[in-house]
């Protein structure tokens, strides 16, 4: 397993309502939970993955999802059992749609 | 109508009991991870695949846990089985109608092997214990995993099951049997003999499960309800019925090496057609048929 951590800065949109869970920790598939954090302004991201190596494409499509939707106060959970990067975005997506 | 079969653990919780009435113990946010999974350095899951809670279901007060056969095939460790255990005792000491129990396992975790075995010890007494003091404890089976191992045997403890079709229930499993056995044996991938053999048609022509619905969700939850305000009797005159009914069974049927020939002696004039007729026209063929 490998544990990686990113913080984004400067999000526009606070998390409001969660915790929400979304996904399953099965084989190409990961589970993300959300958690709105009022005392931290930055969207941190906690990652626990089987597959090893790959943080420079995590942190590729973590940017990504940012970029789309840049949030603030909020922590986000993946255990990630060797997801391909579609499915992580599409989790991540799910988990913002879940909030709202 | 709504797959039951298709939905996670989490969705079918939500689709079974009344709308926005779900209030889970121990969370994902709560992390209640498996220790032995992070020691072998294995994915873990916020829930360690198994979500607990209260509800109600058609306005009964219930407990209700789903087990996710996504994660490790639903098998049962250490936190997995104390969450189980956990909800079963609770039920002794509220006022309930009922415990549903959405099960999908594939027994214990075996890398937690001793945990595990001794949760799901634990599990098959919380769910007598439950019983014996009035409150029905009630499996549902009805996804891709099915039930098995000590699970299975937990799912026999139950006051009733409710399965669908494709819903599965045994003890070693078709895999495990081939392995053990041989494929002469067992030949786990003849699709059509696995579910002549532990599918949800043969279980409840057993007299195994006591409902066999559609799968859908909506089926699911009228039965299970069904089998909530049918309400429990665990005492000796029961057990010693259901011991006779088994004696019977075996007497009847032990020498049959396929679910037909069980079917033929039941009373089905083509028992080959048992797998084709859909659910409602099944249980209306069944009811006079079945065991019991």
């Amino acid at each position: 397993m490998e544990r990686l951590h990113f913080s984004f800065e400067g999000g526009t949109r606070r998390a409001g309502k969660g915790p929400r869970i979304v996904g399953v920790v099965a084989s190409g598939n990961l589970e993300v939970l959300i958690e709105p954090r009022p005392e931290v302004s930055a969207c941190t991201i906690d990652v626990n993955t089987a597959a090893v190596g790959f943080g420079t494409t995590w942190e590729a499509v973590l940017r990504d999802f940012f970029e789309r939707h840049p949030l603030s106060h909020v922590q986000i959970s993946i255990n990630d059992a060797g997801a391909t990067p579609a499915i992580v975005a599409l989790r991540l997506d799910q988990a913002v749609e879940a909030l709202e | 109508m709504h797959s039951y079969y298709e939905k996670s653990a989490r969705a079918r919780i939500d689709a079974v009991v009344d709308a926005a009435s779900f209030r889970e113990i121990l969370p994902p946010q709560a992390r209640m991870l498996s220790p032995h999974l992070q020691a072998l350095d294995l994915p873990v899951a916020f829930d360690d695949g198994v979500i607990t809670g209260a509800a109600t279901l058609e306005g009964l007060p219930i407990l209700i846990a789903a087990q996710e056969g996504g994660f490790m095939g639903g098998a049962v460790g250490e936190v997995h089985g104390a969450k189980l255990v956990g909800l079963l005792q609770r039920a002794v000491h509220g006022q309930l109608a009922g415990v549903v129990l959405l099960l999908e396992s594939g027994g214990v975790r075996l890398q937690e092997a001793n945990a595990g075995l001794i949760a799901v010890s634990e599990v098959i007494r919380a769910i007598l214990a439950s019983r014996a003091a009035g409150v029905p404890v009630v499996g549902a089976i009805g996804g891709q995993y099915g039930c098995f191992g000590g699970m299975g045997i937990a799912a026999a403890c139950c006051t009733a099951i409710v399965m669908s079709e494709e819903g599965r229930l045994g003890l070693s499993g078709p895999e495990v049997i081939e392995t053990a056995r041989g494929v002469e044996e067992f030949d786990s991938r003849d699709r059509a003999r696995v579910w002549r053999t532990v599918g949800g048609k043969h279980r409840y022509l057993l007299g195994d499960a006591a409902a066999l619905v559609d799968d859908s969700v909506d089926a699911f939850r009228n039965a299970i309800a069904r089998a909530i305000r049918a309400g429990d009797r665990l005492d000796l005159d029961a057990l010693e019925r259901e011991q006779e009914l088994l004696d019977a069974r075996l007497q009847r049927f032990g020498q049959c090496t396929d679910g037909e020939d069980i079917w033929r002696l039941l009373g089905w004039p083509e028992p080959d057609r048992v797998p084709l007729l859909t659910a409602t026209e099944f249980v209306a063929q069944a009811r006079e048929r079945r065991v019991r």
